[in-house]
């Protein structure tokens, strides 16, 4: 549920640091019909133009915190909360030229009343346009 | 003869999540549009439209009290859930899971909530350890029996029997309409087709639905892959077996078994899909339903319970609050035919 409303194209873009361009962010919402807490996330899988972003690149900021993708599992506290935007950033020096991409979001909610817990996919092709 | 009934009528906000989700209608603006259905009741997931739950902020306390005064609507069914699984590398003991469901019953009494919807995974045991606090509080614990789950299912007659046991008001049943569903709502099938699923197989879905002779997706406790099996043998994806078991879960079950539980049965989830032109529901039969719990005397809420949402919101407009508006129509209609009878 909420699949193609996972990529929040406008967020897109790249982020400098001083002169540097150290990366790139999208936007992102969870496909699930409720607030959860951070650990009950696990499985996040982003892919640009065909090729997956390793886990230890990204972080994760939602609900005034920013921590890496991989520890998620540890914070069952921070809520994300439903239909609200996190933003992942990715440790990507140089960043990612300006133009046409194609991003693939998938996520896997552990919630645990669903047998296998639920998960959603979203594949959106945006122009990054800085 | 006069049946007067006292069955109140309630919406679940989680009806409205796709406008909430995309921030096109607040909590408060739902809560007036259900007023304008002449709506009893109000029902609220803390998870979803309550930012910070469970720790709800006073400032969300006071607006909630306000809105139930300035609507002319009062608190009918906080629904919980018990993510027992939240600490990596462990589940909850047993303490921990009392501890979390009491949180909820001190926020049900906050807002001024009658009852808690318990997620349908809570064992009985903590049910059991919290049926004196929820008496001490007034509030009452209705765990959710949901498809592909009866109410003669072996959970469920384990709850049962402690329910007989304890003989306590706070403890007993929330019954969802996934139980009655009698026909496989036509949204469904036709998202299966917008996702690429053979005619085929949606037909093989569709009729195996509609004459109950679907495979079961497990039995006696075992996985079955009868239905995964079907789907692949005819050519089938992957994907579809995903879309199969996310489309058919629920059960056409005999909704007068409903009678031999009523004294248990304190809160009803009326699920829905699509709601027609006509005021009647594509795959629910209400009709026959509703005369069922005024026969049986029920005198909780029924609350609506919007589903089309999820199915349509691929690529096709949601509407919620003209279904929800035409379900309360439908509900109104049916418990003035039955009272009347």
């Amino acid at each position: 549920m909420y699949d193609n409303a996972m990529i929040v194209e406008e967020k897109f873009r790249n982020i400098t640091q001083g002169n540097q361009v150290t990366g790139f962010q999208i936007g992102m919402r969870i496909p699930y019909y409720r607030g959860v807490v951070l650990s009950l996330l696990d499985e996040t899988q982003l892919t640009v133009d065909g090729e997956l972003i390793p886990s230890e690149k990204i972080t994760l900021t939602i609900s005034g915190k920013t921590l890496p993708l991989m520890h998620l599992e540890e914070d069952p506290v921070t809520k994300w909360e439903f239909g609200d935007v996190g933003i992942l950033t990715v440790d990507h020096p140089g960043g990612l030229p300006i133009g046409e991409h194609k991003l693939e979001l998938y996520q896997h909610v552990r919630t645990p009343y669903i047998p296998g817990g639920v998960a959603g996919e979203d594949v959106k092709v945006v122009f990054l346009s800085e | 003869m006069s049946a007067d009934t006292t069955i109140k009528r309630a919406v679940s906000l989680y009806s409205f999540q796709e406008e909430y989700f995309h921030r096109k209608m607040t909590v408060e603006q739902i809560i007036a549009a259900c007023a304008e259905m002449s709506v009893q009741g109000i029902e609220i997931l803390g998870d979803q439209m309550i930012r910070g739950y469970p720790n709800i902020p006073d400032e969300f306390v006071k607006q909630w009290h306000g809105w139930m005064d300035q609507y002319g609507v009062e608190p009918a069914c906080l629904d919980n859930f018990l993510d027992w699984n939240k600490y990596k590398g462990r589940v909850m003991t047993e303490d921990e899971q009392v501890e979390s469901m009491t949180l909820d019953i001190l926020n049900a009494k906050k807002l001024g909530i009658p009852l808690i919807r318990v997620i349908h995974d809570v064992k009985p045991i903590i049910l059991e350890r919290l049926a004196p606090i929820a008496e001490k509080y007034k509030i009452i614990l209705a765990l959710e029996v949901h498809a592909p789950s009866d109410l003669d299912s072996p959970f469920e007659q384990e709850l049962y029997e402690m329910f007989t046991r304890l003989q306590s008001p706070y403890v007993g049943f929330a019954v969802d309409f996934s139980l009655y569903t009698k026909r496989l709502p036509r949204i469904i099938s036709e998202r299966y087709k917008r996702e690429g699923m053979k005619p085929e197989i949606i037909e093989y879905l569709v009729n195996g639905f509609n004459t109950q002779s679907l495979p079961k997706r497990h039995e006696l406790n075992e996985r079955n892959m009868a239905l995964p099996e079907s789907i692949m043998a005819m050519g089938g994806r992957q994907v579809d077996i995903r879309w199969a078991f996310m489309g058919t879960h629920m059960i056409y079950a005999d909704p007068r078994k409903m009678l031999d539980y009523m004294p248990y049965i304190h809160h009803i989830h009326a699920k829905f899909w699509e709601m027609l032109p006509d005021y009647t529901e594509y795959s629910v039969p209400y009709d026959e339903i509703i005369p069922i719990l005024v026969e049986g005397g029920y005198s909780g809420y029924i609350s609506s319970e919007y589903e089309g949402n999820r199915w349509l919101h691929d690529a096709l407009p949601v509407d919620s609050t003209e279904q929800v508006r035409r379900h309360q129509g439908m509900l109104k209609n049916l418990l003035k035919e039955a009272s009347e009878i």
